[in-house]
């Protein structure tokens, strides 16, 4: 099956499938997901078994805010695939079904969404930072949040960014 | 009372022409000279304690490796525990989660020890002037030697070492 | 047990994140049942160094400075994808001989990193020696490296649309020395170590996982590999045209950690063929594509006429 054939495969259950650069990209409702990678995972001519990545955007000030991405792979029919999910602003932190039970790889990739992005992942069996200091404050990867000018772990130092450092 | 160099002292030797060894200890002469001993002793068998953390660790591993040979200064055991090294080499970037665990490891080295700051990062935070790194190692432990470059050479490294090394020497000799 | 009052505990020990067995900053929570160990905790993240923050700040041809940072015994690997992602964003391809260098430099750069892991692991088993040939090899690369890109780790060589400049004189004869050293040494070390009883006892069936287990893990590469998955994307999904290369993709069945050696051994030889083919199909050309889309010039290279390493 190349491209256009698993996109056409794809639109038979999918209403938003989106092809571009040689990559396939379906958009899901949020509450749609585990369905979605459930399907994807088991309809035997798709069969894609490898989760090879789960990231996030920010986009402030529009709606959805984030969007997420699972990133799938099937070794058997050599195709990729790309679910995305978009989550509005509000609530603060969002929220979505985890794809753990359906994935185990998926553990560590949610837990650094959920450290960069605060995205909060429903179901998820150990939902901590995994990155950054597990006292930290604040998400990083998210684009309100500052390049640099931090408080350190270490007795309380204030690094400023580096154009307030007066060296 | 404080020390005072004769000029002109010699090292070891009884035969002093003329001076009373008795009179030579009074005035702090055979202090000196045992400082600069134990000095020459530090300097020549540091053993430094591995911190490797990036890029940076890679190059200090050459330079124990055999075509650079760090056992030329007597330093070829890196030691695994912090309790037995006296010289602490932080190659490479201190993210701020590392940064209490390497405070902890300097603490738990005995006196007297030295630390060398390994590559921008680890003295300034270099290219990655963010969230996640530690400004420069010095906000944490008092740093005795800046090696720059990203990574340092091999060579680099080894000179920083050279200069610590006399810093040991001369240190001695102000006492 | 129970008769003699003695009550069966696991102990919990910290491994890490400085260790001397972990190349690298990892920190094991471990359950021990005597010398077995019972649960295996990882905690990682005292190496994050913020490098996708800081190229949000930054231009898409100085990312390339950054990710090559990103894994330092492989970067090459890094450039390259990040470029090729770049390059497929712009919709431009480069020129046929940065292709080539891309490859040769890429396979040189992964017989160095399976050296660093061949040496380290020789180390921790207690072959030193293995530790002491392995970097002398490695120097050897790098030495080629630092002719071809001026720097020993992280070149930052190749770019977008190209690489940041050309071979420099001599590099060919150089790497064809190289070629020739090499055989015999990745004999060497087979000798060294496939038939000695303390590497065997310490890697034979030790920590294999099977198939279904590394597809549900998402482990990829030469793990996978030798498990039996034939899996590369050299071969399944190929770019810089390594479809057009030939070699063999090393399987093993068995999926422990001496399958893993003999792939990785295995994959060192085959990189070396690549190598050559390389050499042997490299003809004059330009090494960047000149599109609007890149804005930067590589005019300003007459510095190289005159460096001689
Ligand atoms: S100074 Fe450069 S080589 Fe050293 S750790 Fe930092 S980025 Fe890596």
């Amino acid at each position: 099956m190349d491209t256009p054939a698993l996109a056409q495969r794809l639109a038979q259950r999918f209403p938003e499938v989106l092809e571009a650069r040689g990559e396939v990209t379906i958009t899901v409702e949020a509450d749609e997901l585990a369905q979605a990678l459930l399907h994807l995972r088991d309809e035997p001519d798709l069969s894609f078994r490898f989760l090879s990545d789960v990231t996030c955007t920010d986009w402030p000030g529009l709606d959805p805010r984030y969007w997420l991405a699972y990133h799938l792979l099937s070794t058997e029919h050599r195709q990729r695939v790309r679910v995305k999910v978009g989550l509005p602003p509000e609530p603060d932190p969002p929220r979505v079904a985890s794809a753990v039970p359906l994935f185990p790889t998926a553990n560590w990739l949610e837990r650094e969404v959920f450290d960069f992005y605060g995205v909060v992942f429903e179901g998820h069996p150990d939902l901590r930072r995994i990155e950054m200091p597990e006292d930290w404050v604040g998400h990083p990867l998210r684009k309100d949040h500052p390049l640099a000018g931090v408080n350190t772990q270490y007795k309380g130092a204030f690094i400023p960014p580096p154009d307030r450092r007066g060296l | 009372m404080p020390v005072q160099r004769l000029p002109g002292t010699r090292l070891g030797g009884t035969d002093g022409p003329g001076v009373d060894e008795e009179q030579e200890a009074r005035r702090g002469v055979l202090l000196t000279t045992l400082g600069r001993a134990v000095a020459w002793a530090r300097k020549n068998s540091m053993w430094p304690a591995t911190f490797g953390l990036a890029c940076c660790a890679i190059e200090m591993m050459a330079t124990g490796a055999a075509d650079y040979d760090l056992s030329r200064w007597g330093m070829e055991i890196f030691r695994a525990s912090p309790r037995q090294a006296d010289l602490m080499i932080v190659a490479g970037r201190v993210s701020q989660k590392m940064g209490p665990v390497l405070r902890r490891i300097y603490d738990q080295m005995p006196e007297p020890k030295w630390v060398i700051s390994m590559g921008v990062c680890a003295s300034t935070g270099g290219m990655f002037n963010n969230y996640g790194l530690i400004q420069g190692v010095d906000t944490i432990v008092p740093v005795d030697i800046y090696v720059p470059g990203c990574p340092p050479r091999p060579e680099m490294l080894m000179y920083g070492i050279l200069r610590l090394h006399a810093k040991v020497q001369r240190e001695a000799r102000i006492k | 047990m129970e008769d003699l009052g003695l009550r069966e505990e696991t102990m919990i020990i910290n491994m890490g994140p400085q260790h001397p067995s972990t190349h690298g900053v990892l920190r094991m929570v471990l359950a021990l049942d005597g010398e077995y160990v019972v649960s295996c905790r990882p905690v990682i993240g005292y190496l994050h160094t913020g490098i996708e923050k800081n190229t949000e700040y930054r231009t898409w041809q100085q990312g390339v400075t950054f990710v090559t940072r990103a894994d330092y015994l492989s970067p090459f690997f890094n450039e390259t994808a990040y470029c090729l992602a770049v390059e497929r964003l712009l919709g431009i391809e480069a020129p046929p001989r940065a292709q080539v260098i891309r490859v040769m430099v890429m396979e040189l750069n992964r017989i160095a990193s399976h050296l660093v892991w061949l040496a380290t692991t020789g180390l921790e088993l207690g072959a030193i020696s293995m530790m002491l040939y392995g970097l002398r090899e490695r120097e050897e690369i790098l030495r080629i490296f630092e002719m071809v890109t001026g720097l020993r780790l992280n070149h930052a060589y190749v770019r977008v649309g190209g690489l940041s400049m050309d071979l420099p004189d001599g590099a060919v004869d150089r790497v064809r020395a190289f070629l020739k050293l090499m055989p015999g040494r990745i004999h060497e070390y087979q000798e060294l170590l496939s038939g000695s009883p303390i590497w065997r006892q310490r890697t034979v069936g030790i920590g294999s996982v099977s198939p279904e287990d590394m597809l549900a893990l998402g482990v990829t590469g030469p793990m996978m590999r030798a498990a039996g998955v034939s899996w590369d994307l050299r071969k399944e999904e190929p770019y810089c045209g390594y479809e057009t290369y030939d070699f063999e993709v090393p399987l093993r069945e068995a999926g422990d950690c001496f399958a893993r050696y003999e792939v990785r051994l295995e994959e060192m030889r085959q990189s070396l063929r690549i190598v050559e083919q390389c050499l042997d199909r490299l003809t004059p050309g330009p090494w960047v594509r000149t599109a609007s889309a890149i804005p930067w010039s590589t005019s300003s290279t007459s510095w190289r006429s005159r460096w001689r390493p």
